[in-house]
């Protein structure tokens, strides 16, 4: 598959890599949280900042109960923030259909926590300015997101 | 509705935050799926109370994520300790009530407190 998505570290001002490993559902949240508290000292608006909480949290569950673990990147450009989740796989076999509301293959164990309402997807793209997935069936799953400044 | 006037009315307990019961909440929520929470409840998360069965720390994260600052344990649930710690971290109030979620959502409602315009 062609990686149509190019991260443009270069033009960061500041970045930053969170690890997320694959059913910790111990440590989920933690890169969010960090995020969040970082956006808090650069004086970013309170509700830009709870966008960027909440598509940041959905796409670190999503790593958490979906891949086989990943990293969050989250960068500071001089008009804008670009959150990336990447990670190892499975991949999604039918992108169109995961980012439909409501649709879910959460196993049980995400289930229990409170995960599975097949509303993740969608309320990452409805939370950013820019959304793009980019995914396929035994491949690494790639999401940018945008937020102007 | 003062946080206090809630756990009365709920014959609940707060678990932490007993300094925030003078609090103001003017909208409530109730649900066990996080992804909901995070969809619906965003711009007036300040001023709504959670009402959820669950109590994982997930359930805090997504507070968290949210500034929401009051959430309701129904059917009785006290969560662990290591979530009521992160909870504090936050400055969140914990309320546990041993009434359903149904009930607990009933009695509110009943008491004028609206759920989050969607
Ligand atoms: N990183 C990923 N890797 C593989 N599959 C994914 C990934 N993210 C999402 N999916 C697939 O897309 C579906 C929809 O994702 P979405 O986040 O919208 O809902 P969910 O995670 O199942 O539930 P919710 O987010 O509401 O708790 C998932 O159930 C899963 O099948
Ligand atoms: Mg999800």
């Amino acid at each position: 598959m062609s990686k149509a998505l190019e991260m443009d570290r270069a033009s960061a001002v500041m970045a930053y890599d969170y690890d997320v490993m694959k059913e910790d559902f111990a440590h989920a949240g933690s890169a969010s949280s960090d995020i969040k508290k970082k956006c808090r000292e650069i004086g970013l608006d309170k509700e830009i900042i709870r966008r960027i909480a909440v598509m940041t949290y959905e796409a670190e569950i999503n790593i958490v109960i979906h891949s086989e673990g990943g990293v969050i990147t989250v960068m500071l450009m001089s008009d804008r923030i670009e959150i990336w989740a990447v990670d190892k796989g499975p991949g999604i076999e039918d992108v169109e259909l995961a980012m439909t509301a409501g649709y879910s293959t959460a196993k049980t164990s995400a289930r229990e926590m409170g995960f599975g309402a097949g509303m993740g997807l969608p309320n990452m793209k409805k939370c950013c300015d820019e959304f793009v997935i980019e995914s396929a069936k035994g491949e690494s799953t790639r999401i940018k997101m945008v937020i102007r400044l | 509705m003062q946080i206090g006037t809630l756990v009365e009315l709920l014959g609940g307990k707060i678990i932490v935050g007993e300094q925030y019961s003078d609090k103001k909440i003017d909208f409530a929520f109730s649900s066990d799926l996080m992804s909901d929470v995070l969809a619906f409840v965003s711009e007036h998360a300040q001023d709504c109370v959670l009402l959820t069965g669950l109590t994982n720390n997930q359930v805090i994260r997504t507070a968290e994520m949210l500034d929401l600052s009051a959430i309701v344990f129904v059917r009785g649930k006290c969560p662990p300790m290591e979530v009521v710690e992160l909870a504090e971290e936050n400055d969140m109030v914990l309320i546990s009530t041993p009434h359903t979620l149904y009930a607990t959502s009933g009695i509110l409602y009943g008491q004028g407190l609206e759920g989050v315009p969607l």
